[in-house]
């Protein structure tokens, strides 16, 4: 008997049905791999198993009883625990305390005190189940994204879930911290615990998965062991065609012109001599293992902080000791790695964002009026160029658009700058396939132009689709470049390891 | 290395800043004056002290959730006015009991506009602050009331030679301390202010922490009102007037964050007896009065720039090296 059996579930939201009919079987100590577009349902699916919504039609059975949770407290209790994308914990509270929110034993049923020994003994024990060497009363604030997320699943193992669902765990967390992840999700394997594992990442999924599901549109595409799966068929089961070249082909040769010199840009205890050229139409890759220094770099190239040493030069004038600002009047565009805190206004309509690095230039020079209709024009244009609904411009608010189109939304109010160079920090990440040749296709329209990109990726797949050279980083230097046609992913790898100058500690 | 050990140093003064000040206060006073130090001018600083650290206490309640309450001082004086309008002659626990009630819907209702309505903490408090002033008015018809006798008589008396607002005091903040610490609803209390949508997630009853923080605010709102009026003896038009900013300052000297989630309240005691401290020095050393809010106002601006110069200090010296260098400059 399966441990959980999901039958026949449908969902409608204000009469629109999102979800028809899915069935699903988890089998205990098993991983079943859930994957999908976004807007496919498998949040939908997910939220009906977590108890955060309730099915129109169906049935779900838990070891084959009937299992039809109110709330989420009441999955929680059922034994199903829900590790979000977005970590649920308090980081000015302890471990042990984060632990037991919810509910802290009393050392005296009828006294409020809370049973401090106890709660640190059953802690420890947790810990040493995900293994977690911290001490227990540590604040969770000094811990890193992969140890909270270890701390989150030492909260579910406390209650004693038999399923635990994990919703895109990897986002943030640096290869070391996804190795640990993956051996602890084994050992849950191994204590009979059923995982379902919801990810973007099909490798991941391909590596860890026992049965695999693929959801679009609300429907249920298929569902079968692993070995019946490759990450192609999974692709186009996916998207509902076949993609054949997730990374479009270019036409265009990139010039001999640069467009950015950098030129020994070095900030101490961050990069050392930083040195490249990006040329006109040409896209640059800068490939690392996580904390090798790219996204610092990308921010001392931006302006963002401020260097020791060094030239930054756009279009061969050099920009000197300049901010942002200067950078963004200089020709340059940069998408952050984190879209929601630093690329868009998450609580306000889409065009809010898309105007914001705009203003400056669509108001009067004297009295700083605003030209609002020039900027409607803009947006309109600028959002059917990356395929965004333009309808939505003035009513949606970006934090109800899906990753990829929040990502679009991005795009356009930098390319509504025309730029000269532009800096894309992970611009795929938490994106789904569908949107990510989209925004491949962007790229390489904006290259077509004659901009220049610098590509910021941890996927090295990415990586060798999209760039015409990859420079290698690791302990903020340089350690390798590689032209196209030479991308070699083992000395990429190993270029990534690679030991540059290191300064006396 | 001397580097460093010049930045450990820094680092250690601006988080023990009120600590200094304190320090420096102590200091500057007692040679300024030799009466200063005296057991007795000490023993009247906490008794001063009383009802700012108690209203104090309250507000750290509201303030770890990310909230703020600025009717404090309107229910002190709503309170009060109740208990020396409507209960002379009629015992005093009925009067007690009566304050407290004042307070707690005072609290409630706060709650109720702020949870299930969805209004801005800061305005719903600021309406209800002119509301509870304007009822106090409208009951003593804008009079001069002296409280009952039993309660002054409380306001002199004192157990093992210590003033009962210094007792009252110690009690609400031994049980606030251990409310805040050591049960479930104080950690939570925490919890809310660290993250609202978490809390919901991780199965707090959010609606209900909140409810429960303003009720406690402004039962402690309707004592500090109690301990003031039984140390003047009358209730004034004045009574408790911009008290609510009193309570705020002495919770943020002691290091509680308006944006919730971090303070305790001994901190808010210790920052009420500061700033209690400065105000007895500046009266002993004859300065000009109208000297007093400025002298108040510096020191928590003091308090409160270093809080911040730290934040961005620990930002920066914690900011992920990538690079071992040896030495670090603060650029």
């Amino acid at each position: 008997m399966p441990l959980l059996s999901v039958e026949n579930l449908s969902k409608s939201f204000f009469g629109v049905e999102v979800l028809h009919g899915v069935h699903l079987t988890l089998e205990a100590g098993a991983l079943l791999g859930l994957v999908g577009e976004n807007g496919s349902g498998k949040s939908t699916t997910m939220n009906l198993v977590g108890g955060v919504l309730q099915p129109d039609a169906g049935t779900m059975l838990l070891d084959g009883r009937r299992y039809a949770p109110a709330n989420p407290g009441a999955a929680q209790a059922a034994g199903i625990a829900f590790i979000h994308q977005e970590l649920n914990l308090f980081p000015n509270l302890t471990i042990e305390e984060n632990i037991f929110i919810a509910g802290f034993p009393r050392r005296h049923p009828l006294l409020p005190m809370i049973d401090r020994a106890r709660i640190r003994r059953r802690t420890v024990e947790l810990l040493g189940m995900v293994d977690l060497a911290v001490a227990p009363n540590t604040p969770v604030s000094r811990l890193s994204q992969g140890e909270r997320q270890l701390v989150e699943i030492a909260k579910a193992l406390n209650t004693d879930a038999r399923i635990i669902i994990f919703d895109e765990p990897t986002t943030s967390l640096t290869k070391y911290e996804i190795d640990r992840l993956f051996g602890i999700i084994d050992r849950l394997k191994a204590k009979q615990i059923g995982i379902i594992y919801i990810s973007h990442i099909l490798t991941d999924v391909m590596q860890l998965s026992d049965t695999i599901a693929v959801l679009r549109d609300g429907h249920l595409i298929g569902q079968g062991a692993r070995d019946e799966f490759t990450i192609d068929r999974m692709i186009s089961m996916m998207v509902g065609r076949s993609i054949g070249q997730l990374f479009p082909s270019r036409d265009t040769r990139p010039t001999d012109e640069p467009v950015l010199e950098v030129e020994a840009l070095t900030a101490p205890g961050i990069i050392r001599n930083v040195t490249f050229t990006v040329h006109k139409g040409e896209i640059v890759g800068l490939s690392g293992l996580m904390g090798a220094g790219r996204s610092e770099t990308a921010r001392l190239v931006f302006g963002l902080d401020p260097h020791k040493s060094g030239q930054v030069r756009i279009d061969g004038t050099d920009l000197g000791d300049f901010d942002a600002h200067a950078a963004m009047r200089a020709g340059m565009a940069f998408l952050t790695e984190d879209r929601r805190a630093e690329g868009l206004l998450m609580n306000s309509p889409i065009f809010d964002t898309e105007v914001l690095p705009n203003l400056e230039r669509h108001a009067s020079p004297r009295l700083g009026w605003i030209d609002g209709q020039a900027l409607g024009v803009l947006t309109t244009e600028y959002s059917r160029r990356v395929q965004l609904n333009t309808e939505d411009l003035k009513t949606v608010l970006s934090r109800n658009l899906s990753g990829g189109n929040q990502q679009k939304v991005v795009l356009a109010k930098w390319l509504m700058r025309g730029p000269k160079l532009f800096i894309l920090d992970e611009p795929t990440r938490g994106v789904d396939v569908g949107a990510k040749a989209e925004i491949y296709k962007i790229i390489n329209s904006l290259v077509a132009d004659g901009c220049g990109v610098l590509l910021i990726s941890s996927e090295l797949e990415e990586l060798t689709g999209m760039c015409d050279r990859i420079l290698v980083m690791n302990n903020g230097e340089i350690t390798g470049s590689f032209e196209r046609g030479g991308f070699d992913p083992e000395a990429m790898l190993e270029a990534a390891m690679r030991q540059g100058t290191r300064a006396s500690a | 290395m001397n580097n460093r050990r010049l930045r450990q140093g820094l680092q250690f003064a601006l988080r023990h800043i009120s600590l200094i000040l304190f320090a420096v206060v102590l200091v500057a006073f007692a040679l300024l004056s030799d009466r200063f130090l005296s057991v007795r001018n000490l023993t009247n600083i906490v008794i001063q002290a009383a009802h700012v650290g108690i209203l104090g206490i309250g507000m750290t309640f509201v303030l770890l959730t990310a909230g703020i309450d600025l009717s404090v001082g309107a229910v002190m004086y709503l309170g009060a006015a109740t208990l020396g309008t409507y209960f002379i002659g009629l015992p005093l626990w009925l009067g007690l009991l009566a304050v407290c009630g004042v307070g707690m819907a005072f609290g409630a209702a706060n709650a109720i506009v702020i949870t299930r309505l969805g209004v801005a903490a800061f305005i719903t408090t600021l309406a209800t602050l002119f509301i509870g002033r304007g009822l106090a008015l409208f009951v003593t018809g804008t009079q001069v009331v002296v409280l009952p006798q039993e309660i002054l008589q409380f306001g002199r008396t004192t157990l093992l030679g210590v003033s009962w607002s210094v007792w009252a005091f110690g009690a609400v903040l031994a049980i606030s301390w251990f409310v805040l610490t050591q049960t479930t609803f104080g950690r939570q209390v925490y919890a809310v202010g660290a993250d609202l949508d978490a809390a919901g997630k991780a199965g707090i009853k959010v609606g209900r922490v909140l409810f429960l923080v303003y009720v406690i605010c402004g039962l402690l709102a309707a004592i500090a009102g109690l301990v003031s009026a039984s140390q003047v003896g009358t209730v004034s038009p004045t009574f408790a007037l911009q008290k609510e900013f009193a309570a705020v300052a002495a919770a943020v000297l002691g290091g509680t964050s308006l944006f919730g989630g971090r303070g305790s309240v001994l901190g808010t005691v210790f920052g009420a007896i500061l700033i209690q401290t400065v105000a007895n020095g500046l009266v002993i050393i004859n300065a000009d009065p109208y000297i007093y809010p400025v002298v108040v106002a510096a020191i928590i601006f003091l308090a409160v720039l270093a809080d911040s110069l730290r934040t961005n200090f620990l930002e920066r010296t914690n900011q992920r090296q990538i690079r071992l260098e040896d030495s670090l400059e603060l650029s």
